[in-house]
């Protein structure tokens, strides 16, 4: 354990909470605000999981829509809808859909419920309230794309939702949503669900595959970059979110041209973002996608209200602990894939996590930085050995053993996993680096652990400066080759 | 131990749901950990054989996951997160005050073996800072008070958590009459019948 306190302000009470905020006893976390609900509207229901509640609000007319038309018509729908992966990368659904070969029989859907980016929890709340949406969603994707069989991988961690996810999944089976002949038709689909066992990178859609194999769970090398083209057991595999699959009951129902009147014209629709933090009324929030603004969501009274009370902001992380960090003066960007990319940093998970003033800037990267070097699964040697030494470097300095040319030695060892400017907000006249960053490795792990380093660094190098007081070089003992000891 | 006569059923009601027995691995071994606790060899010696892999190959897949163990925990594991969301409201002190007040440190398990306090990352409940797990259930915006609660609750019986191991109380189960058919991808090769409606709605 480090020295305690060292966040600052910790010490400060809880602040309260109450109904009257919009805070659901059931569904801790989720704030029920006004605006459009075209995935959390069941949410209020304390039952919201059940067979029963479902049926009674609508629930399976989705599918039921789906099964009138033709496949070809529901993959047309969702891509006139333009819905955007909702995992981190924000890649159209429908498009990625269209990646699968014709006639590579069997094709499989893995649904990717593997919710582990620090500071993100849509899926977790959409698993255990709304099992049945995420069903349907599955369903609706199937028929469209001819997939024989779907599995449900959820985090491992996350017993709650397990359990529901597996009791809804035998209340549909029992009632003919889900197996042979879905609805008296001839669409037949079997819905396994399986679970994980505490591996962040098996988040990553070909680590996901890995471990839907029974191996461990490490990224895949590319190409073949799509699992569309090859996937599960060699087969082409669609791989989408919890959250992207939970729209498909809605836009089923009510159709593209509905649901392109919420949000912006290139990000239509609403996406739930997890705001966490230093904030008056921190939570998971359903958000008009693309027009609402960070000082909206942060700030606005139908959202978090603000910073909490005495305090100023310092930075926020935009888009879950792999993004790079924002500061004020990016407060008036929409929340929209293109231009937080274009600023430096990215959506991603639908993760924003809000630190005020009394927060160490350089404690807070390490925390996040940490993160990444326990998770990285050591398959390629700039990660599995970057990620060490950035989270020992930080440490040093957090102990005060750090030396000045430690701040060099972050930003070489960040170089060595992500070459060339990395991702950073503009700051002090100079230019953003848009995202996202160059990468030695398969995946983004390791990429991404560079985020909270750079980003602090460029912004808060003081912070780091004051806490170094060694001065180099290190006196060490030299002793002669060939000297007894 | 090996696996019971009813988790043996079990087994293979969980390997009949995928297209590949191996794929049902990690399935398995929650359901050995279930059974006891923790990992036994003699559990990932079965079900290497029941999925077709070797010791090794089971061994070196459970090693890959933080939640398989290969020595027995506390009835109760408690997780404390400390990443980024809570760590800024107090997850550090929550975990040195657990430590603390079960006398053990990080990775420690009490002497009567009640409990095992591990350092979690995040484990997606942000907004409820600081947070924490026991056998993977919830508790969120604990003081330091209210884990001593907890605590005093889980010795005294009063609060049910299911000893480690356990994960979800409801399993899947397929009727046979509902199963649509799981086989492996060589025999799937046909596009499926819907895919091939028309307007008309007739397969064609």
């Amino acid at each position: 354990m480090g020295t305690a306190s060292a966040a600052g302000g910790q010490a400060a009470p809880l602040p309260g909470r109450s109904p009257a905020d919009g805070y659901l006893e059931h569904a801790a976390g989720y704030v029920l605000n006004d605006g459009p609900k075209l995935i959390t509207s069941r949410l209020v229901h304390d039952d919201s999981f059940t067979l029963a509640r479902y049926e009674a609000t609508g629930g399976y007319d989705g599918l039921r829509a789906a099964l009138e038309t033709t496949p070809a018509a529901v993959h047309d729908e969702v891509r006139a809808a333009t819905l955007l992966g909702r995992g981190g990368a924000g890649f159209p659904a429908g498009v990625k859909w269209g990646f699968l070969p014709p006639g590579k029989h069997p094709y499989y859907l893995v649904v990717n419920g593997d919710e582990s980016e620090p500071g993100t929890y849509k899926d977790r709340l959409l698993m255990e309230r709304d099992p049945h949406q995420l069903i349907e969603g599955c369903l609706i994707a199937c028929y469209a794309l001819g997939l024989q069989q779907c599995f449900l991988y959820v985090r491992g961690e996350m017993a709650l939702a397990q359990e529901r996810i597996a009791a809804a999944l035998n209340e549909a089976y029992a009632a003919g949503y889900v197996g042979r002949g879905i609805c008296g038709s001839d669409f037949s689909v079997d819905i396994v669900m399986a679970w994980g066992a505490g591996a962040y990178i098996v988040g990553e859609e070909t680590g996901l595959i890995e471990s839907l194999e029974g191996r461990r769970g490490m990224p895949r090398l590319k190409p073949p970059y799509f699992p569309a083209a090859v996937g599960l057991y060699g087969q082409p595999t669609i791989v989408n979110n919890v959250e992207t699959l939970s729209n498909l009951p809605w836009l089923m129902v009510n159709g593209s041209d509905a649901y392109k009147g919420f949000g912006s014209e290139s990000s239509p629709g609403t996406r739930m973002f997890a705001v966490s933090g230093h904030l008056r009324r921190p939570g998971v929030y359903e958000v008009e996608h693309g027009v609402t603004t960070f000082r909206e969501l942060l700030y606005g009274d139908n959202f978090c209200r603000g910073i909490r009370d005495g305090h100023e902001l310092k930075m926020f992380i935009p888009g879950g602990g792999s993004a790079p960090w924002f500061f004020e003066d990016h407060l008036d960007l929409p929340l929209e894939a293109r231009p937080v990319g274009a600023a430096g940093s990215m959506l991603g998970s639908g993760a924003i996590v809000v630190m005020d003033d009394t927060t160490d800037a350089v404690r807070a990267a390490w925390r996040v930085v940490k993160f990444f070097a326990r998770e990285s699964c050591g398959k390629c040697t700039p990660c599995r050995e970057g990620t060490t030494w950035l989270e020992q470097i930080l440490r040093r300095i957090l102990d005060g053993d750090g030396r000045p040319s430690d701040i060099d030695l972050l930003l070489d060892v960040g170089d060595n996993i992500s070459p060339g400017p990395y991702p950073v907000a503009a700051h002090d006249g100079q230019e953003a680096v848009p995202f996202p960053p160059r990468q030695t490795t398969i995946c983004p792990l390791g990429p991404s652990a560079v985020a909270p380093v750079v980003s602090t660094i460029r912004r808060f190098r003081h912070e780091y400066e004051a806490k170094i007081t060694r001065r180099d070089p290190i006196p060490i003992e030299v002793v002669p080759v060939g000297a007894s000891q | 131990m090996t696996l019971s006569a009813a988790n043996e059923a079990r087994a293979a009601e969980i390997i009949s749901m995928f297209p590949r027995p191996r794929s049902a691995l990690i399935p398995l071994l929650h359901l050995a950990q279930a059974q006891d606790g923790y990992l036994t060899d003699e559990a990932m010696r079965r079900i290497g054989e029941l999925v077709g892999a070797t010791p090794a190959e089971v061994k070196g897949t459970a090693g890959f996951y933080e939640m398989f163990r290969f020595e027995p925990l506390g009835t109760y594991l408690v997780n404390v997160c400390t990443n980024i969301s809570c760590f800024l409201w107090g997850g550090e002190e929550l975990l040195e005050h657990a430590c603390e007040s079960l006398g053990v440190e990080v990775g420690g398990t009490t002497d009567d073996r009640m409990f095992t306090v591990e350092e979690a990352e995040c484990i997606a409940a942000c907004t409820e800072a600081p947070c924490l797990q026991v056998n993977y259930r919830y508790r969120g915006r604990m003081t330091p008070d209210d884990f001593d609660r907890l605590i005093e609750d889980l010795r005294d019986g009063r609060v049910d958590v299911a000893g480690h191991g356990v994960l979800a109380q409801v399993s899947q189960m397929i009727p046979a009459d509902r199963l649509a058919g799981v086989v492996p991808p060589e025999r799937a090769r046909e596009a499926p019948v819907w895919l091939g409606r028309n307007e008309a709605g007739v397969t064609g």
